[in-house]
């Protein structure tokens, strides 16, 4: 299954996601394991802490690092590692 | 708070080990043989919360309450709140065989986060005979409650020659209650296991049956669940690499306040084991001898300290090069360039003799007897 961009996208309630100050990253936090998330992804799962979709996503993201020119493509292929980790729930708007 | 000396960083992983009291007696135990020992002056709670404390100043995001069986400590909701607070993920490691639906409702509101629950059989008889208590209905019921009340559930199916075979009855039974995450584990000879590791190691078929039976369910499976198949290391081709490495990630204290790199390095008496009550975390974890010896790879001998893979698997296990070799400091015996690899391969040959006891994991030295074989009762005391 394709992530499009009018996708809704939510982070697994499985995972928890914290800032962790003596590694100097964010985390997530899973039964008995834990992932550092570079500064992507940890922006890309703080905002999916609430529903929202792929589009609002880069959309914000957008407005955040107004330099990046690759961000579309970023996102969506960490969307979809993140999908296949297990660490987001993604839905299709019909 | 960042805290590096030398080098090294804090933890990342605390287990805390509430207590060696148990119900089960299971025979594959990887508590330390001399674990009697440690069965009076347990931590209070005070002393556990300054443990979390102090663990989680110097960075350790992982909390496992573990044991014997953490459940029986009656403050365990007490020390879950405490964690919770302090920004732990919180993991209970239990045989779910007093955790009541009141005990799983209360713990969620603590701020458990998740609960592994061991299984030793498929059906009631196999579990029951095999934890040498009878304990199968009320993991079942516990495991319920688990899912109802929204934890994830992490399903361990400890397996040896006498239940190996049924692999595929036991996924089977964890999809039913829809568990999350399922391990099936090869036990490991470390511990009170050890004793029991010439009954207890399948054959080489039956772990070739088993990897095919978890892949073909794994193939068939329509939801969510993720299967882990561990093999013992006796079998391994590759040395599993300790953790990362000794005394990098892993911070173990045990019931009566020992601090320790690995759960099974309470057998390292020849090197002085530091105390959570004597010493503050920090201490022990930057300057204990315990804690330094192996750390690195200056420590190593020969084949392992000229060797390229070194900086990979750590030069294996040391629990392991101790309980064969008599010294940590050898390369684990499970690989083939260490001089004592020829113990493994004919503890691993299946025309070699067996023990035809195993010894259940209690204080009173009880020895059982399984299928074919001749045993003692239970009740008959040896
Ligand atoms: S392995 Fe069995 S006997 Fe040992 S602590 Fe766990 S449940 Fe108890
Ligand atoms: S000799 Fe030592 S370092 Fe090399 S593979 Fe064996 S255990 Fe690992
Ligand atoms: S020494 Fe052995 S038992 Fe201890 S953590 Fe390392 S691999 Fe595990």
């Amino acid at each position: 299954m394709s992530i499009y961009l009018h996708s809704i996208i939510t982070r697994n309630s499985m995972y928890r996601f914290q800032w962790e100050e003596t590694q100097g990253c964010h985390v997530l936090l899973y039964p008995e394991g834990l992932v550092q998330l570079n500064q992507t992804a940890a922006t890309v799962l703080e905002l999916c802490g609430e529903e929202t979709t792929a589009a609002a996503l880069i959309e914000t993201l957008q407005e955040r690092y107004p330099q990046a020119d690759t961000l579309v493509e970023d996102v969506m292929s960490f969307l979809h590692e993140a999908r296949d980790e297990n660490w987001i729930v993604v839905r299709d708007t019909e | 708070m960042m805290s590096e000396e030398s080098g090294v960083s804090g933890p990342l992983w605390l287990l805390a080990e509430l207590t060696y009291r148990c119900p089960l007696q299971c025979p594959y135990c990887s508590n330390p043989s001399n674990y009697e020992e440690s069965l009076s002056h347990e931590l209070t709670t005070e002393e556990w919360i300054s443990a979390l404390r102090q663990a989680r100043a110097m960075g350790a995001v992982q909390l496992g309450l573990s044991g014997g069986e953490p459940c029986l400590r009656t403050d365990l909701e007490e020390i879950v709140a405490e964690a919770h607070k302090l920004g732990f993920y919180t993991n209970l490691i239990t045989s779910a065989y007093n955790l009541s639906s009141e005990r799983i409702s209360n713990l969620k509101e603590a701020g458990l986060d998740h609960i592994q629950v061991s299984i030793q059989g498929a059906d009631k008889r196999t579990n029951d005979l095999l934890a040498g208590t009878a304990c199968f209905d009320r993991k079942i019921a516990a495991l319920y409650h688990i899912k109802e009340q929204g934890y994830p559930l992490v399903f361990n199916f400890v397996v040896h020659r006498f239940n190996i075979h049924q692999v595929w009855d036991l996924l089977t039974l964890a999809n039913m209650v829809e568990a999350d995450f399922v391990e099936v584990a090869n036990c490991q000879y470390h511990g009170f296991a050890f004793l029991n590791k010439e009954a207890l190691l399948p054959t080489p078929l039956q772990i070739r049956q088993a990897e095919e039976e978890v892949a073909r369910f794994r193939s068939q499976l329509s939801r969510k669940m993720e299967i882990f198949f561990v093999v013992p290391d006796y079998f391994e081709e590759h040395i599993s690499p300790c953790v990362n490495g000794w005394g990098t990630t892993m911070v173990n204290v045990s019931p009566n306040g020992r601090v320790l790199p690995c759960h099974g390095a309470g057998e390292m008496k020849h090197l002085p084991i530091p105390n959570i009550r004597e010493q503050s975390l920090q201490d022990i974890w930057y300057h204990s001898t315990l804690f330094n010896q192996y750390r690195g790879t200056s420590w190593m001998k020969e084949p392992c300290a000229s060797c390229p893979e070194k900086e990979k698997d750590f030069g294996g296990c040391r629990c392991q090069a101790l309980a064969w070799t008599q010294d940590a400091a050898n390369t684990d015996p499970c690989c083939p360039k260490s001089p004592h690899h020829g113990l493994i391969e004919k503890l691993v040959d299946p025309a070699s003799q067996r023990q035809p006891l195993v010894q259940l994991r209690n204080t009173r030295g009880t020895k059982m007897e399984f299928g074919e074989l001749v045993f003692r009762g239970a009740a008959k005391a040896t």
